[in-house]
């Protein structure tokens, strides 16, 4: 298990060879998150977060992961700081012995690190800077993962 | 002494990224009181509690925690990370 918060940019290829490398996994899953320029304006996107607190939460996010699921191993590296558009913000790696338990938990990981890794997005435009607000989507996906 | 964080728009409407406090609330919700009596832009970043989060400790928790024995308290919107 692997965590990296950082402000360098990473090579998607590079990092998704090195953790297939590592494991002997029957399936592996990588989701790479992409910064958006939806109207075209985007200048750069600020990541503020909070040190400590943000690998402290990840952290048990991915523990949560391999406990609810068969894991072999897993992987998040997440930026911070001014990224441009079209440049990737983070990636989540999850190995397992079969897929189903891969794509679960890549999906749990990413909806956990929207609405729980403390993490705030700016977008910087043309005509100025505001922060990304939550969505109420978001919140809701976290529900389907609640234990019964 | 408390050590009292603040992240995005919490941080940009109060002025500053942590103070250090002396307070004897016993709650995060009496801490705010105290906070937004203080000066206007605390009560500019504290008007709308539903769009707040708190963390104690660097672990989530909510307004009517006790802050006994917390050393850090961290204000800051719902999170847009991945």
């Amino acid at each position: 298990m692997r965590l990296s918060v950082q402000t360098e940019a990473f090579d998607l290829g590079a990092e998704s060879n090195a953790f297939a490398s590592g494991t002997k996994a029957g399936a592996i899953v990588t989701f790479t998150g992409i910064v958006r320029d939806n109207c075209g304006t985007l200048s750069a996107m600020q990541i503020e977060h909070y040190p400590g607190m943000t690998e402290r939460a990840i952290s048990a996010i991915m523990q949560d992961a391999i406990t609810r699921w068969t894991l072999t191993d897993a992987l998040v590296i997440h930026r911070h700081g001014l990224l441009t558009a079209g440049e990737p913000i983070m990636m989540v790696a999850t190995a397992a012995p079969h897929r189903a338990d891969a794509f679960a938990a890549a999906e749990f990981l990413m909806d956990y690190l929207k609405s729980r890794a403390p993490f705030w997005k700016k977008e910087i435009g043309a005509d100025g800077a505001d922060w990304v607000a939550a969505k109420q989507t978001d919140e809701d996906a976290l529900s389907r993962w609640d234990k019964g | 002494m408390i050590d009292v964080l603040y992240f995005a728009w919490v941080r940009e409407r109060i002025g500053l990224p942590r103070e250090r406090l002396e307070t004897t609330a016993p709650t995060v919700r009496a801490l705010i009181a105290e906070l937004v009596a203080r000066e206007e832009r605390y009560e500019a970043a504290f008007a709308d509690l539903t769009s707040l989060r708190v963390a104690l400790d660097q672990d989530l928790s909510d307004f009517d925690a006790p802050l006994a024995g917390v050393r850090e308290v961290a204000f800051f919107p719902p999170m847009t990370g991945g």
